[in-house]
């Protein structure tokens, strides 16, 4: 497939490089907002739309951002549409708005959109940057959705709402719960790790947060590797 | 007095922040290798997150919520410039002054900046119309609690090198199956308020 076009970005936010299973970036909202299926649709569109804009501006002003400062200035521009999109959901979907909570204002601080506006919109065109945005914003909705109706079919027996299981079952609570989010990330990381291995060495994706190997993710936050590696002085 | 206490055992061990609240997992993931590191790593925290939230309350309470300006719409992006001012401001700081404090903490400084748990602290603050006191109150406890888990998966992580673990599961896998039975025991402290 051809670099760079729209088709070939759409592709690879979605399955070359899905940000939550492969990449494994932006751990907060993935874990915090799957209680239930309709969340992971919500906070996965939401960071879309903010993904897909932060991503066309930085593109635009590329080549007017000095370099020193570029960091601060994307923390703006991202920060600036999580504000609009957040009075936007405020105003016209209030329902999502309560369940996302506090998390709707640390879109700013998602390791994915800090991530792409630093490997991929600050070096390339618009249009490409846009594809580029809207593809990982749609990998991102896809995996958190199958994560949140996973837990949601488990722990609480319905779908969307709307009860699936049978009478008969009795929902396992705990894992619409906080203990729920790391059992089932754990199973689906184990999976992923034996999905890595078939790979070839190079095509291989490191655990971001793990092995501190954040070369696309400017936030430093998760740069582990490099802490046990330094010496703490007494 | 007694209101501080309930926001501080709440913030703390209660409503964890990493446990609970899936806020500044990263550092815990990565940084939770060694019981030396991940209390360094605790220390900072506490530090940043003790100043940012008074800081950004005092800024929400004084400069946005004024009814003569009223622009709290704008939260988001003051406070997340002000907390990476603010870590620079710190670092820099330290380094000149106290370079005691700075060998022990600064390594980890540079990484808080976008530590999801500062802003995350600083608009529940926001969200729950605590005072400055209060706000303060819970910054320093939620980080206390976040020290506490972080140093907690440091210790269970250094006995588990001893372990056989199944190959797919080493590693990311296992720190989460950890965490998730750490959040199991935290829940045991619901009961206190």
């Amino acid at each position: 497939m051809k670099a760079n076009t729209p088709v070939e970005r759409l592709y690879n936010g979605i399955i070359k490089e899905n940000p939550t299973f492969v990449l494994v970036l932006g751990m907060c909202p993935t874990l915090a907002v799957t209680t239930a299926a309709i969340n992971g649709i919500g906070m996965g569109l939401t960071t879309t739309v903010v993904l897909m804009m932060s991503n066309l501006f930085i593109s635009l002003l590329r080549n007017v951002i000095p370099d020193k400062v570029r960091m601060p200035a994307y923390i703006v521009i991202v920060a600036s549409f999580v504000t609009m999109v957040q009075l936007l959901l405020q105003g016209f979907i209030p329902v999502l708005y309560d369940a996302l909570g506090i998390y709707i204002p640390l879109i700013v601080v998602n390791c994915i959109i800090l991530g792409r506006a630093e490997a991929y919109a600050s070096k390339n065109g618009p249009v490409s940057s846009i594809f580029d945005g809207i593809g990982m914003g749609l990998g991102f909705t896809l995996s958190i959705t199958i994560l949140a109706s996973f837990r949601e079919l488990i722990g609480a027996g319905t779908l969307f709402g709307i009860q699936v299981m049978p009478e008969a079952y009795e929902p396992a609570t705990i894992f619409i719960l906080a203990p729920g989010a790391f059992f089932v990330l754990a199973f689906l990381a184990a999976i992923r790790a034996k999905m890595q291995e078939k790979k070839p060495e190079k095509e291989r994706h490191p655990v971001h947060c793990m092995e501190g190997a954040c070369a696309s993710c400017s936030n430093k936050s998760c740069s582990g590797k490099f802490y046990d590696n330094t010496e703490v002085k007494k | 007095m007694k209101e501080l206490l309930i926001i501080g055992i709440s913030a703390a061990v209660v409503n964890n922040v990493v446990l609970s609240q899936f806020l500044g997992l990263c550092p815990f993931f990565g940084v939770s290798k060694k019981i030396e590191t991940a209390a360094g790593m605790g220390g900072a925290v506490i530090f940043v997150i003790t100043l940012s939230s008074f800081v950004t309350s005092l800024i929400y309470k004084y400069l946005l919520a004024n009814p003569r300006i009223n622009m709290q719409f704008l939260q988001t992006i003051v406070f997340i410039l002000v907390i990476a001012a603010l870590v620079q401001f710190v670092e820099m700081f330290l380094k000149k002054s106290m370079p005691a404090l700075y060998q022990s903490l600064g390594v980890y400084l540079p990484l808080i900046t976008t530590n999801c748990a500062v802003l995350g602290v600083a608009v529940i603050n926001v969200q729950k119309e605590y005072t400055i006191i209060q706000s303060t109150v819970n910054g320093f406890a939620t980080a206390v609690g976040f020290t506490i888990a972080i140093v907690l998966m440091a210790g269970l992580r250094e006995k588990m090198e001893y372990n056989k673990i199944p190959k797919y599961f080493q590693g990311f896998p296992m720190v989460l199956l950890t965490a998730g039975l750490m959040a199991i025991a935290f829940f045991g402290f619901s009961g206190i308020i």
